[in-house]
């Protein structure tokens, strides 16, 4: 939170306003003003922002409200398994963010889903995951319970 | 430079060498350039799902720079001839 709290710091001496960037679980975390920072900047904030939580999602909208069909499949797809407490950025809100996460990621388009800071693809690969199993894998791998497994274990 | 779905096929088919390929100009269900594409390659082979996708993403990188959605498949010719049997 310090380093933070510094780099806020450091973009208000330049005179850069500070951008409230919101994941969409309501808990306000403070960027660095992404306007007039260097885009390496940016750069270097994605490799912290994506490595902080388990599961990281930059999408369109946020999950209450996605605004685009396939960020709407990733947290459907989530959803499903039970994942509902995760980081998402909403990309629509910052320009830069949508232009820095494609080169981050080299990954052309958004949502982008991230698991223990390894990017794991967009909407049509979590899909693929989920429709052959991997999906569920991979989640136990990040001490998460599916939650399909529980509804398999309802149905026997 | 407008994209079209013969341009993107052929590039698919001479860079990847792929055995079929379906392109899906997605772009009327959209508010702008949108494609979806199936491409049945044998050097997906092997690959896994990622880094399949991440040839295709290479392949079409300028084309990518002017479409806005872009949803991809991408099969080996076995797991594509097994799916034409079903």
């Amino acid at each position: 939170m310090n380093s933070l709290i510094r780099s806020t710091a450091r973009c208000m001496r330049s005179g850069a306003a500070v951008c409230l960037l919101r994941p969409a679980d309501g808990l306000v975390r403070a960027a660095s003003a992404r306007f007039l920072c260097a885009a390496a900047d940016l750069q270097k904030d994605l490799g912290e922002m994506v490595k902080k939580d388990k599961v990281v999602v930059f999408m369109k909208g946020t999950p209450a409200q996605p605004m685009c069909g396939f960020s709407n499949a990733v947290v459907q797809i989530l959803r499903m398994h039970g994942v509902d407490q995760y980081v998402s950025y909403n990309v629509l809100e910052d320009q830069e963010l949508r232009e820095g996460v494609k080169v981050f990621s080299n990954w052309p388009t958004v949502p982008q889903v991230y698991f223990n800071g390894e990017f794991v693809g967009g909407c049509d690969i979590l899909l693929q995951m989920h429709q052959n199993g991997d999906l569920v894998d991979e989640l136990k791998k990040l001490g998460i319970r599916s939650a399909l497994l529980d509804a398999e274990k309802e149905s026997k | 430079m407008a994209v079209s779905a013969d341009h993107i096929r052929e590039k698919l088919i001479k860079e990847l060498e792929a055995v079929h390929v379906d392109v899906e100009d997605t772009s009327p269900e959209r508010c702008a350039a949108s494609f979806k594409v199936l491409v049945v390659s044998a050097q997906f082979e092997g690959k896994p799902l990622l880094q399949r996708h991440r040839m295709v993403n290479m392949c079409l990188a300028e084309e990518l720079k002017a479409i806005h959605a872009f949803e991809q498949k991408t099969l080996t010719p076995e797991h594509w001839d097994k799916l034409k049997q079903q």
